[in-house]
């Protein structure tokens, strides 16, 4: 049985389009629907929640074997992951701190104001991320982008607040290699820095896409899985904040 | 096989609730003032074990609040919140383990 060629979709200029000369362009052109989407013999959509197009930013989940989007679940996986991570940076710097050898102590180097103040500014953020997320669930574009520039900013004072410690402690005597604390504190606090870094690239990153509608299917999504990314970095320097700093050596 | 799927018709077993924004705004705060709290700590000459102990309460209070409100833990499937804290007791331990085979908690 021949079928009508189906029309090329320009966003999916990859898709074959239906050859009605071939015995398997009947099947091809049967798996392909109008919105451009591939299925297979099954019927099932082999993209990710989201790429349902500009119809579906309606925050329905995908048709998934668990209910749950699958997109969460990575995220919700790979967090879990983190905490191995960010574990043996602490645990690593928690036996090292008594070795600061040739150089000043932590509580002598220690700015626990300033450090109390950029956690405070990292605490606010988590709050700006969320009210993010809650306009993102209320299609309000416009609150979505100033609560995540807001984000952004008070990260990057964060960001500042550790470089300035840094370069403080280096003026002090602590270098990355002058001792066992030095290099442990350092690589965990950096780890967190870059993390919170890249926390920043994203949350700019997703208000241009925003601004220029580049994000296809759930929006709210997007920005919610941006936000448990920020609110892991958060809670993270909760702990390194009391465990590295609070706590004498 | 129909090709006829309505995907809006897909069990979704997310829950979308949460807070308000200012419950939110509640919560910051309550962060904030425990994080006051743990600041105020140091301050104050206490034992040394009060003192680990009260430190570590807060920061666990703190950690739980985060992970429960501001990310959603509390409001959505179980799934997510097994994934999480199995792997952070993995961590936990791991790390403790690590932490003892180093004699860390017995001064050694």
């Amino acid at each position: 049985m021949n079928h009508p060629p189906i029309p090329a979709n320009p966003e999916r200029s990859w898709l074959p389009l239906a050859d009605t000369a071939t015995p398997d362009a009947g099947t091809l052109a049967a798996d392909v629907i109008d919105d451009g989407h591939d299925h297979d013999q099954h019927g099932h959509d082999q993209h990710g929640h989201g790429d349902h197009g500009a119809d579906h930013g309606d925050g329905h989940a995908h048709a998934t074997s668990t209910g749950l989007s699958n997109n969460k679940m990575a995220m919700w996986v790979f967090l879990g992951s983190e905490c191995l991570l960010f574990g043996g940076l602490i645990s690593t710097y928690m036996l090292y701190r008594g070795r600061h050898e040739g150089a000043p102590t932590p509580n002598q180097l220690y700015n626990i104001p300033l450090t109390s103040v950029s956690s405070f500014v990292l605490l606010m953020s988590s709050l700006t991320m969320v009210l993010a997320v809650t306009a993102a669930q209320r299609k309000d574009e416009r609150n979505t982008s100033v609560w995540l520039t807001v984000t952004a900013l008070l990260g990057a004072t964060f960001v500042g607040a550790q470089v300035f410690e840094f370069t403080e402690f280096y003026k002090e005597g602590l270098g990355f290699t002058t001792n066992l604390f030095g290099s442990s504190f350092y690589t965990l606090t950096g780890f967190h820095g870059v993390h919170v870094t890249v926390g920043i690239i994203m949350l700019m990153s997703v208000v241009g896409m925003l601004k220029r509608s580049k994000i296809p299917g759930d929006k709210a999504e997007v920005v919610e899985l941006v936000g448990l990314y920020w609110h892991f970095v958060d809670i993270v320097w909760i702990i390194i904040f009391t465990l590295v700093y609070l706590i004498p050596a | 096989m129909s090709l006829d799927i309505d995907y809006d018709d897909a069990p979704v077993k997310e829950h979308k609730h949460g807070l308000t924004d200012k419950g939110y705004v509640g919560i910051a705060v309550l962060l904030a003032v425990l994080t006051a709290l743990e600041v105020m700590l140091t301050e104050i000459d206490l034992p040394g074990g009060v003192f680990m102990a009260l430190l570590l309460f807060l920061m666990v209070m703190k950690f739980l609040i985060v992970v429960s409100y501001f990310m959603h833990l509390k409001f959505d499937n179980k799934i997510f919140t097994y994934l999480f804290y199995s792997g952070l007791i993995l961590a936990l331990g791991v790390y403790i383990a690590a932490l003892a085979a180093f004699h860390f908690f017995s001064g050694g």
